[in-house]
C-alpha cells in the first residue's frame, strides 16, 4: 500500500520533469540552430581577424599534435597486427595493405582525429570561452563596441574547420606508416609495393567522403565548443560544465555524422 | 586630495531613465527606477548587495533588456536602437566592471589596444602606442605595459580596467564598485583617479559602491537604491540626514565608532 502511494505520488513529478527535459532539449536545439545561423551571418562580414584565425589554427594543431601522432601510429600498428590472423586463415595476407588502408582512410583516421580533437580542442574552447563569459570578459568586449562573437567564435570555428581535416590527413599517413612498419617486419613487403597496394582499392569518392567527414567534424567540434562556452552560465561550475558539455556533445554528434555521411557517400558510389 | 568643484550642466541630461523595471525568474530586482544623469556630474549609486546596482548599469549599456520603462543615453533610446547603433553608442560609454574583466589571454598593452584598433579605422601604429601610453600614464601604471593580467594586483587590475575604457575617450563612465576589496590607500588612489577622469576627460559618471568614503569623495550627488527604487536622492549630507534604518547603517558602519 505504502509503495503504491509513493509511486502515485512520485509519478506526476517524474513525468513533469521528463516534460521539462524534453522542452529543454528542443529549446537547446533551437538555440544551437540560431547560433550556427549567427555564425554564417557574421563570418563573412568584416573585420576578418585573420591574425586571430591563424593563432587559433596554430593552437588547435599544437594542442592535439602529440596525442594524434601517438594514437594514429598505434592504431595503424594494432589494426594491422590484429587483422593478420584472420587473413592468414584464408592465406590472404597479401591483402593486408589494402585492408589496412581502407579501414584507416575511410573510417579510422577522421574518426580518431575527431574524437581526440573533441577531447583536447573542444574542451579547451569550452573552458576558455566559458571562463571569459563568467568573468564578464565577453560582456566587456560587447560594451567596448567590439564584436566578441566575431573575434571569439568565428575565428575558432574557422580554425577547427580548417585544421582538423589537415590533422586527419596527417593521422591517416601516420597510421599507414604504422601499418607499413608492421607489414614490412612480418611479410617483408617493400615501401613502394605497400603504398601501391594501399591506394589501389581507394576511389575518388572515398577520398572526398573522408575529407568532407573531417571538415564536418571540425566544424562540429568548433561550433559545439563555442556554443557551450559562449552560453555558459554564471559561476565557476559553469566553466566545468561548458568544457564537459563540449566534449560529450561533440563526440555524440561526430558519431551521428559519421553514420550519416557514410550513408550519403554510399549513394554516390 | 580634495575634490574640485565640478562643472555640471543641469540643462543637459546625458542619461535619462524612466519607470525602469527588471525581474529575474520571480524576483523583481528593479521596480520603477527614475534617474537623470547631468553632463559633467558624478552620480553615486548606493545600495545593499543584490539590490540590482550592477543590473542597472548593464541595462543602461544594453547588456540586459528591461521588462518595462525607457532608457535614453546621449539622446538614443537604448531599448529601441539597432545593433549597429548600439555598438556606436557603446563606444561613447566606458564600462568599468566590478571584477575588472581584463582579457586574461592578452598583455596589458593588447588589452588596451583591443577596443582602440577595432573602433578607430585607419589608426596608425604610432597613434596606437601614444594612446596606450597616455592612458597608462593617466592611471599611473606605465611599467605594467608588458605584463599579463594574472601578474597584476586587484587594485592594478581595476586601474587597467578603467584605462581600457578611457582609451576611447568616453563621454559617460559607468564604474561598478571601483573600490571594492581594496586597501584604504588604493581606495583613495582610485577615488582620486575617478575625480581626475571627471575633470580631465569631462565625463559624466555613474559610480556604484557601498563604500561611503568613495561616495563622499567622488559623488556630486548620491542616489540610494532601496527595494528596487531610488528612494533618497541628493547630496551626501541630504541623503544621510535621516533615521531610516535602511539607510543609517551605511553611515554608521563607515563613520561612527
Ligand atoms: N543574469 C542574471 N540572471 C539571473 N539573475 C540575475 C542576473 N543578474 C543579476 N541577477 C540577480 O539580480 C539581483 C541583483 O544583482 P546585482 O548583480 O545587480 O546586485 P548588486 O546590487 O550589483 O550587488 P553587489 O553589490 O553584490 O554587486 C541578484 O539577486 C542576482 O541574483
Ligand atoms: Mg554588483
Amino acid at each position: 500500500m505504502a509503495t503504491i502511494k509513493s509511486i502515485t505520488k512520485f509519478a506526476p513529478s517524474r513525468f513533469a520533469r521528463l516534460k521539462d527535459r524534453v522542452a529543454a532539449f528542443f529549446l537547446m536545439l533551437y538555440r544551437v540552430y540560431a547560433f550556427i545561423l549567427r555564425f554564417f551571418k557574421e563570418v563573412f562580414l568584416p573585420p576578418y581577424e585573420f591574425k586571430e584565425v591563424v593563432r587559433q589554427c596554430y593552437e588547435v594543431g599544437v594542442r592535439s599534435f602529440t596525442l594524434i601522432s601517438l594514437t594514429g601510429f598505434i592504431v595503424g600498428v594494432i589494426f594491422t597486427k590484429q587483422s593478420r590472423p584472420s587473413l592468414t586463415d584464408f592465406g590472404a595476407t597479401s591483402w593486408l595493405p589494402s585492408l589496412v588502408s581502407i579501414a584507416i582512410m575511410k573510417a579510422l583516421a577522421p574518426l580518431v582525429t575527431a574524437l581526440i580533437a573533441a577531447g583536447k580542442v573542444g574542451s579547451s574552447i569550452g573552458a576558455e570561452l566559458g571562463s571569459m563569459r563568467v568573468t564578464e570578459q565577453i560582456d566587456a568586449m560587447e560594451v567596448s563596441g567590439t564584436k566578441p562573437f566575431k573575434f571569439l567564435v568565428c575565428t575558432r570555428v574557422i580554425a577547427t574547420t580548417i585544421t582538423i581535416p589537415l590533422l586527419a590527413t596527417y593521422t591517416a599517413f601516420i597510421a599507414l606508416l604504422g601499418g607499413y612498419l608492421n607489414v614490412s617486419q612480418n611479410e617483408g613487403t617493400s615501401y613502394s609495393t605497400f603504398m601501391e597496394q594501399a591506394f589501389e582499392p581507394l576511389t575518388f569518392v572515398d577520398f572526398w567522403a573522408s575529407l568532407s567527414k573531417a571538415i564536418v567534424f571540425g566544424f562540429t567540434i568548433g561550433i559545439v565548443g563555442c556554443y557551450q562556452g559562449y552560453n555558459s552560465t554564471k559561476g565557476t561550475e559553469g566553466v566545468g560544465k561548458a568544457a564537459n558539455g563540449a566534449v560529450v556533445t561533440a563526440m555524440f554528434l561526430v558519431f551521428i555524422e559519421e553514420v550519416l555521411i557514410v550513408q550519403i557517400a554510399g549513394w554516390f558510389r | 586630495m580634495e575634490k574640485q568643484k565640478a562643472h555640471i550642466d543641469k540643462n543637459n541630461t546625458v542619461i535619462k531613465v524612466r519607470g525602469l523595471e527588471k525581474s529575474f525568474a520571480d524576483y523583481d530586482v528593479l521596480r520603477g527606477i527614475d534617474l537623470d544623469l547631468y553632463q559633467g556630474e558624478n552620480l553615486v549609486v548606493l545600495g545593499r548587495s543584490g539590490t540590482g546596482k550592477s543590473v542597472l548599469i548593464k541595462l543602461i549599456s544594453g547588456l540586459l533588456k528591461p521588462d518595462a520603462g525607457s532608457i535614453e543615453v546621449l539622446g538614443n533610446d537604448v531599448t529601441a536602437i539597432s545593433e549597429r547603433e548600439l555598438q556606436e553608442l557603446r563606444i561613447r560609454i566606458g564600462f568599468s566592471f566590478q571584477n575588472s574583466a581584463l582579457y586574461d589571454s592578452m598583455t596589458v598593452r593588447k588589452n588596451l589596444e583591443f577596443p582602440l584598433v577595432r573602433n578607430r579605422k585607419g589608426i596608425t601604429r604610432d597613434e596606437i602606442n601614444k594612446n596606450v601610453e597616455s592612458v597608462l600614464d593617466a592611471v599611473g601604471l606605465s611599467h605594467t605595459i608588458n605584463q599579463m593580467p594574472s601578474e597584476l594586483s586587484g587594485g592594478q587590475r581595476k586601474r587597467i580596467g578603467i584605462a581600457r575604457t578611457l582609451i576611447l575617450n568616453p563621454e559617460i563612465m559607468l564604474y561598478d564598485e571601483p573600490t571594492a576589496g581594496l586597501d584604504p590607500i588604493t581606495c583613495i588612489e582610485i577615488n582620486d583617479l575617478i575625480n581626475e577622469v571627471q575633470a580631465n576627460y569631462k565625463t559624466s559618471s555613474i559610480i556604484i559602491t557601498h563604500d561611503l568614503t568613495c561616495a563622499k569623495h567622488t559623488g556630486d550627488r548620491i542616489a540610494m537604491l532601496l527595494e528596487g527604487q531610488f528612494q533618497r536622492v541628493g547630496t551626501f549630507d541630504e541623503v544621510f540626514a535621516t533615521d531610516d534604518n535602511r539607510v543609517k547603517p551605511f553611515y554608521d558602519y563607515n563613520f561612527t565608532e
